[in-house]
């Protein structure tokens, strides 16, 4: 188990330098900072000097291995179009982001874990086609549509919820619900196919055959195994909320990460943009590195291979 | 000293029905069994005549698609049918335990071995957890895991077959069952694997004196540890009796071919081929029209009588007494059978 973590451990580590050098190689092919922040009507000699002052006329390695290296000790410099430092700016958005995206994934796992475990012991019975229902609307409807849909009906017509900002826990709800729905229909699907695999099995035929109660044998003996790839693809649910939340933190307001990378982007604000592609980056290695671990813990032989 | 007849397991008239789109399947078709406290009975057949079945059926375990339907299941005199699905529970892996065929898959991959040997002595006994504890240790050094105590921490993917094995044998052991059930213990072991589970499941019926039924398709392992015998053929018992009369004078034309399909070293010329038994065992769909057994004669049969040509429903079936012994009985499916057997039956009645 411990040989197991370190190599995981030693390959997330390769996988972020890699990411860190495509990251800032590729904001740099796509156009000429010096450019961007000397503005439209700038002359050549403007942008020189601000070629000159921001190191852009140096070797692109130099420039890569000085970002990596401030960027290590956690300075990310400053936006170029805010001036303010790109930690500070993040660091007071991310909150926002990593909330929403927390209560996103456990609402998706909450509906999709027992709604898939009813539907595997009854294949084919009214609650499975029910299941069935959810997640192909899920997987059809636009975020963004849905979204719209329940701030007309709860924001607009019952006025149960707000419909914008993030001052109170009331604020998150239907942000939760639009993006954790999103996760819903893959992992659902993905329990039932597991249980429905695992209810079959000799070892569940075992457990009953002990005597067990069928709640014992279906939460512990069948649940453990067949949440195994669920909790794989969580984790790469979870990264992909956080860094697709951009649409529904647009449309309800929310002042997170997502809004920010909208803004930055537009803005060719290089810095942030460097700042947030790397951050999100991590997060999906930790995460994934994290999801590895577990699984481990939850299925003993993966250790081994 | 326990009385040596105490039944501890007595089926009558058990039937079981799948609804399959083509009719109704009758995979177990009006069987008898019973074992007594202390006895081994076996119960032979090819693949698909029913054994695995009446397994899960006396346990209950049967695919929620099968029908079970039984004048008599008893447990102990304890009528079975009558009980609901939690008081099954809890006489299942303690009163009647079982053992699978397939020791590889039939441990929870997640779990550990003393997680999973806990189980049933938490779920049905009355014990702290280290009591519990201790008593899995005692029963995995019972049945050879010596030391177990390592074991105990380790998953079923780290031991071999045979361990595997011997640890669902020890669980099945926990409560101190009265009954038994084996379903092809030994059916994924290599040979000398085999030797060593069978010798530990004899000694440890005499030391604990359970009934076990003993479900097999290996005449070899018959031969070892049966005390009596059941064979079975198309979802029937053909033929049952102490293990001695089936082997020295087999009535049945199947139990005659399931005995010409043992290997024996040295008596094989090197002319004479290892004996088969033409055709498979019949579709259990719908009811049967002919003789199950019709088309499965061999050549020898054929010789000397007509084959069963029977077209019509069978006929109420028939029972026979082999030679005058109470226990040795053999049962036809109709009228046609009987009489081709005829010659090595002594006295018939009905």
């Amino acid at each position: 188990m411990l040989a197991y973590t370190l190599k995981r451990v030693v390959v997330a580590f390769l996988i972020l330098l890699v990411v860190s050098g495509l990251t800032f190689s590729l904001s740099h092919l796509s156009a000429d900072p010096a450019l961007t922040i000397a503005g439209e009507q700038a002359s050549d000699e403007d942008i020189e000097a601000v070629r000159k002052l921001y190191g852009f006329d140096r070797p692109v390695i130099e420039q890569y291995v000085n970002w990596l290296s401030r960027a290590l000790q956690g300075d990310f410099g400053k936006s170029y179009h805010y001036k303010a430092p790109v930690v500070e700016m993040i660091s007071g958005r991310i909150g926002t982001t990593m909330t929403l995206g927390f209560l996103a994934i456990v609402f998706a796992l909450v509906v999709s874990i027992p709604l898939g475990t009813l539907a595997a012991m009854r294949p084919n019975s009214l609650i499975d086609r029910f299941a069935l229902l959810i997640a192909v609307f899920g997987q059809a409807l636009p975020t963004f549509w849905f979204a719209l849909m329940m701030i007309i009906l709860f924001g607009v017509w019952f006025r149960w919820l707000p419909i914008s900002g993030n001052t109170s826990w009331a604020h998150f709800v239907m942000p939760t619900i639009a993006l954790g729905y999103y996760a819903t229909p893959a992992l659902m699907r993905l329990t039932r196919a597991g249980m429905i695999e695992v209810l079959s099995s000799d070892y569940i035929r075992t457990a009953k055959a002990k005597g067990l109660l069928p709640v014992s044998v279906l939460f512990k003996h069948a649940l453990r195994n067949a949440i195994i790839p669920v909790v794989a693809l969580a984790a790469v649910w979870f990264g992909f909320m956080l860094g697709g939340s951009i649409v529904i933190e647009t449309i309800f307001n929310l002042k997170g990460i997502g809004w920010l990378s909208y803004d930055a982007l537009l803005r060719s604000d290089l810095p942030v943009v460097q700042a947030i592609v790397l951050i999100f980056a991590s997060f999906y290695v930790i995460l994934t590195l994290l999801a590895d671990l577990l699984n481990a813990y939850l299925d003993p032989r993966i250790s081994v291979r | 000293m326990i009385n040596k007849k105490e039944v501890v397991l007595e089926v009558k008239n058990l039937s079981i029905d799948i609804p399959v789109s083509q009719g109704i399947l009758h995979p177990v078709d009006n069987i008898n069994l019973h074992v007594e406290r202390g006895e081994i009975l076996c119960v032979v057949g090819e693949s698909g005549c029913g054994k695995s079945l009446t397994s899960l059926a006396i346990m209950g375990l049967l695919p929620k698609n099968a029908q079970r339907t039984a004048e008599t299941l008893e447990l102990n005199k304890e009528d079975l049918q009558e009980l609901t699905e939690r008081q099954l529970a809890d006489i299942r892996g303690n009163r009647m335990a079982m053992i699978f065929q397939e020791p590889m898959t039939s441990l929870n991959p997640s779990f550990t071995i003393e997680n999973q040997l806990l189980e049933p002595l938490l779920r049905h006994k009355e014990l702290s957890k280290d009591e519990a504890r201790n008593q899995v240790i005692e029963m995995l050094e019972l049945v050879g895991i010596k030391p177990a105590e390592p074991r105990l921490r380790q998953y079923p993917h780290q031991l071999s077959g045979g361990l595997r094995q011997r640890v669902m044998i020890a669980m099945s052991l926990l409560c101190n069952p009265d009954l038994i059930i084996a379903d092809e213990p030994t059916t994924a072991l290599d040979v000398t694997i085999q030797a060593q589970i069978l010798e530990l499941m004899m000694s440890l019926q005499e030391k604990f004196n359970t009934g076990i039924l003993f479900i097999t398709h290996d005449m070899g392992v018959v031969a070892n540890i049966a005390d009596r015998v059941a064979v079975m053929y198309a979802g029937q018992i053909v033929e049952e009796g102490p293990v001695s009369e089936i082997f020295d004078n087999p009535a049945h034309p199947y139990t005659r071919g399931l005995m010409g399909c043992i290997p024996v070293p040295g008596k094989l010329g090197q002319d004479n081929t290892l004996g088969t038994i033409p055709g498979m065992v019949p579709s259990v769909v719908n009811d049967f029209q002919s003789c199950r057994f019709g088309g499965r004669w061999d050549e020898n049969y054929k010789e000397n009588f007509e084959p069963c040509r029977l077209t019509e429903v069978p006929k109420k079936r028939r029972s026979f007494k082999v030679n005058l012994n109470e226990k040795h009985l053999v049962h036809f499916c109709c009228d046609e059978c009987l009489h081709l057997s005829e010659h090595t039956l002594v006295e018939g009645s009905s």
